[in-house]
């Protein structure tokens, strides 16, 4: 058991408990107006007549229902069941009695309210266990007072109180209206990990019969009586702004109520108001499809005000700065130069990747309500904190005037860290004084920027005369930031090693793209390292394992990002559970391993050859993310993440032509289809008690590295230039 | 604009509206049934599927005036509670990461699986192929299918 210190006092509840306009937190309702927010139990307990708010995360019924607010964005990373898991182990209530209601942004209660970096339970283990494990106190305070015993002689579990000796038990319905006057503890007792019965299971994903049955959970299924639809059009080039347009045709059409340019420019623009166009074609209405019609039926004059850019551009910009570009970050260690003059074999390999777009698969919107002294914010967005401080900026009211709602998010791959459509939604609403939900078709969507940037690296490899790895060099440029993380592996595992990470110029807006920077590296490097280990005529397993105890007995440098021993342990998992080194006839294998988000994830993959066509028929994945919350749903996350890493390697990429990506929608950007996925994805989770890492990005990189060594080994062809389907390769 | 009498989940609903509006939006605008979803409007990803008699088709191709009399199904009528067997796989495997496109794959999947009650793995790629599903859950999908298939629900 672990004594922590509460964050939490009385005072800080009731100065919250103000702020929210009477009740503690005003849970955000689908139906608002129309019928109370109560949750919609499954089994377990009877609905309560009445709740006892316990603290920010928890509020337990006179029935012994528990009401667990999830605080953080769901984009599909399961959250809002893992969150309020870590809390109900620590509360030792039934998982049956739990309900769960997503929080509202609230900066008094909540830390890190963002979906981000992987980070939403690393972030927040501390506090979702101290919330869960203050409430438990309380209760067994309030219990001990209620029959004159010491804490010590009760103990609390699966929601009931029961004295050590004696007959005495209590449920935490019964006992919570007595709870609330408990003064909150100043130190909670945390579970031992041994002791943990809900983390470490598999617990169903909370909305798993709402999304079965097609209720209203997305941003884009909001409805509030009396809003109105709108639709933007921003200018068709990056490079381009808006002149005016045919705006007394527009508004005659049927069901165009108005039409107007909004601009949403701010002053102060902060890291998350990254976006393509600042003036936009806003068309408000009532009918989505009337709405299209009127899209359809624009004439605009666009001005262009900087350079119309194309892919040929890009790539030529790439490779001049791989010459002479501005070095953003670097590292060197020994005198790579020297040592390569020594080696006696030199492989050098250049790989690269394009833009690409997130492509949620829930276009962009959200619902504003904007006030004269007010704005009530309702959608899918990962940073509802940045959201409510760029509204509060671009309509001049204070942040407490903004409130911001998460619904559930049909996708998140970073593109909701950025809040421009929010913002637009609330300059809409202001404009036309009346609630409105702005919806941006697929082409707006796939056309307004925010890419991953595209990127070219330079690898260089020298071999000694005993096929000893003595330098490894990598330079990396990017379209606007460079794809090199100069003290990742193989930092400190080579004598002399240099990395350079580059960055060039564009207008093309780029932004946060699931693993970034890793989602390119991996590939590359891992794919290098495979060509490497074959030149050395080693294993590539056992030639990474080489690698990785030089940096555990001897590092080089003075301090490298991984753990090298965690990053082998992954490999020597994988090494076992894929059987590695049998061989099977007709079965192709590569190997990956890749560290990012505190994550290690290792991957073989089995390619098959169907009349000549390679099918990846099994990936074999070894995870360490410290301790695993819902294994499961763990898993779902890293099948999830190979299957997306393979997608876009694979297949998807945006071109340019006069500033315009010639993608724009589903029939000429290609993402990876049911035929092309793995056949079967096993996951395998490494144990042990180190505080849980980050899950929904780590275990895509690695995916592109096995891929392409696999491909290798099947068709004899590498792959460097994403995506591998101009190499002339697909899978499926 | 024009009415229209369209029989969607078993209720007749009288409509006056644009013929040529798709029923993608006939549902999730005029009628509030937001379980069908909009993904490219186009036909390429299967977000919007809906059960036309006892076919899957894509709503935001079919404009309202050539629906007729045919019955329309949304996910919202599949089962009356929840409990149509693909529903009920898809419960099981815990198939959804953000959930956004599994209306339109259980659809398909439903239509589908009353074709062919005992498909191939290849027969499964085949029939699914046109649902994009961006999270990536296209193992877990395959298996609830399958699942389903097996199932001794009816």
């Amino acid at each position: 058991m672990t004594l922590i210190k509460t964050q939490y006092n009385r005072r800080s509840f009731i100065k919250v408990s103000a702020a929210a306009g009477g009740g503690m937190l005003i849970g955000f309702s689908w139906l608002n107006g129309c019928k109370p927010n109560t949750p919609e139990p499954e089994a377990g307990v009877a609905m309560p007549k009445e709740w006892f708010e316990i603290n920010g995360y928890i509020k337990i019924g006179d029935t012994g229902m528990v009401t667990i607010y999830s605080p953080n964005p769901e984009i599909g990373q399961n959250v809002r069941t893992s969150m309020p898991m870590i809390v109900a182990e620590e509360l030792d209530v039934p998982w049956e009695n739990v309900v769960v209601e997503q929080a509202p942004l609230n900066t008094g209660w909540y830390q890190n309210q963002f979906a981000g970096g992987s980070l939403s339970i690393r972030l927040s283990w501390n506090a979702l266990r101290m919330a869960g494990a203050t409430g438990r106190r309380m209760l067994l305070e309030a219990a001990a007072k209620e029959w004159g015993v010491q804490l010590s002689d009760l103990t609390a579990s699966n929601g009931v109180i029961k004295e050590n000796v004696g007959e005495r038990t209590v449920t935490y319905g019964e006992i919570a209206s007595k709870a609330v006057g408990i003064e909150v503890p100043k130190e909670v007792e945390l579970k031992g990990v041994k002791d943990f019965k809900l983390i470490g299971s598999s617990i169903k994903n909370v909305d798993g019969k709402k999304i079965v049955t097609g209720q209203p959970l997305f941003g884009l299924d909001f409805h509030r009586d009396g809003m109105q639809l709108a639709m933007i059009q921003h200018p068709p080039a990056f490079g381009m702004t808006i002149k005016d347009f045919n705006e007394a045709e527009i508004k005659s059409m049927p069901g165009v109520k108005d039409a107007f340019i909004v601009d949403t420019t701010l002053e102060e623009p902060g890291g998350f108001d990254e976006k393509g166009f600042k003036q936009l074609i806003a068309i408000v209405g009532e009918s989505t499809w009337q709405l299209m019609q009127a899209k359809k039926a624009l004439k605009a004059n666009w001005e262009t005000t900087g350079e119309l850019e194309s892919s040929e551009i890009h790539v030529k910009r790439l490779e001049k700065a791989l010459m002479s570009g501005e070095v953003q970050e670097s590292r060197r260690d020994g005198n790579p130069e020297a040592a390569f003059k020594k080696a006696t074999k030199i492989i050098e390999r250049t790989y690269s990747a394009p833009f690409i777009a997130h492509n949620t698969l829930e276009p962009m919107n959200f619902f504003a309500n904007v006030t004269e002294d007010s704005a009530e914010l309702i959608g899918p967005t990962q940073t509802p904190e940045a959201l409510e401080g760029s509204v509060s900026k671009l309509l001049n009211l204070p942040l407490e005037n903004v409130t911001v709602n998460m619904t559930r998010i049909g996708g998140g791959f970073g593109r909701r860290l950025y809040v421009h459509f929010g913002v637009e939604a609330a300059a809409i609403s202001k404009k036309i004084g009346a609630p409105v939900k702005l919806i941006y078709s697929r082409e707006d969507d796939m056309t307004q920027g925010t890419y991953r940037p595209t990127y070219r690296s330079v690898y260089k490899a020298g071999l000694d005369e005993n096929n000893n790895l003595i330098a490894f060099t990598v330079k990396g440029a990017g379209l606007p930031e460079g794809p090199v993380f100069p003290n990742r592996f193989p930092a400190g595992a080579v004598e002399n090693y240099s990395a350079e990470k580059i960055k060039a110029p564009t207008n093309v807006t780029t932004g946060a793209w699931r693993a970034p920077r890793s989602n390119f590296t991996a590939g590359a490097e891992q794919s290098f390292l495979d060509e490497v280990a074959e030149a050395a005529g080693k294993d590539p397993i056992d030639f990474r394992l080489e690698l990785f105890d030089r940096a555990i007995k001897d590092p080089v440098g003075e301090k490298h990002e991984y753990e090298a021993e965690r990053y082998a342990g992954v490999l020597k998992l994988v090494k076992e559970k894929a059987d590695w080194g049998a061989t099977k006839p007709n079965v192709h294998r590569g190997v990956a391993a890749y560290f990012c988000h505190s994550t290690y994830v290792a991957e073989v993959f089995d390619i098959v050859l169907n009349n000549g066509q390679p099918i990846v028929e099994k990936v074999w994945c070894a995870v360490d993310c410290g301790i695993v919350v819902n294994r499961d749903a763990a898993k779902n996350m890293i099948q999830g993440g190979v299957i997306d890493g393979i997608g876009h390697s694979m297949y998807s990429q945006l071109t340019f032509e006069n500033g315009a990506p010639k993608q724009m929608n589903f029939d000429k950007y290609q993402l990876i289809r049911h035929s092309q996925a793995p056949k079967e994805i096993e996951v395998f989770f490494v144990e042990n008690e180190i505080d849980p890492t980050g899950l929904g990005e780590p275990g895509l990189p690695p995916a592109i590295g096995a891929l392409a060594n696999a491909l290798y080994k099947a068709t004899g062809q590498r792959h460097y230039h994403q995506p591998f389907v101009t190499e002339k390769q697909v899978v499926g | 604009m024009a009415n229209f009498n369209l029989k969607i989940n078993g209720k007749t609903q009288q409509l006056d509206v644009d013929p040529t509006t798709p029923m993608l939006w006939v549902l999730r605008d005029h009628l509030k049934l937001v379980g069908t979803k909009y993904g490219c409007g186009i036909s390429q990803c299967g977000a919007c599927t809906i059960h036309l008699g006892d076919n899957a088709v894509r709503s935001c191709q079919l404009p309202v005036s050539a629906v007729g009399n045919q019955e329309i199904t949304t996910i919202e009528g599949l089962s009356e509670n929840g409990d149509h067997r693909v529903q009920l796989a898809w419960l099981e495997e815990d198939v959804y990461q953000c959930g956004y496109c599994q209306a339109g794959q259980i659809m398909n999947a439903s239509a589908f699986l009353k074709k062919n009650p005992n498909p191939t793995d290849e027969e499964i790629e085949g029939a699914m192929n046109g649902n994009i599903c961006r999270c990536g859950t296209y193992t877990r999908i395959k298996k609830a299918i399958k699942t389903a298939a097996n199932s001794k629900i009816a």
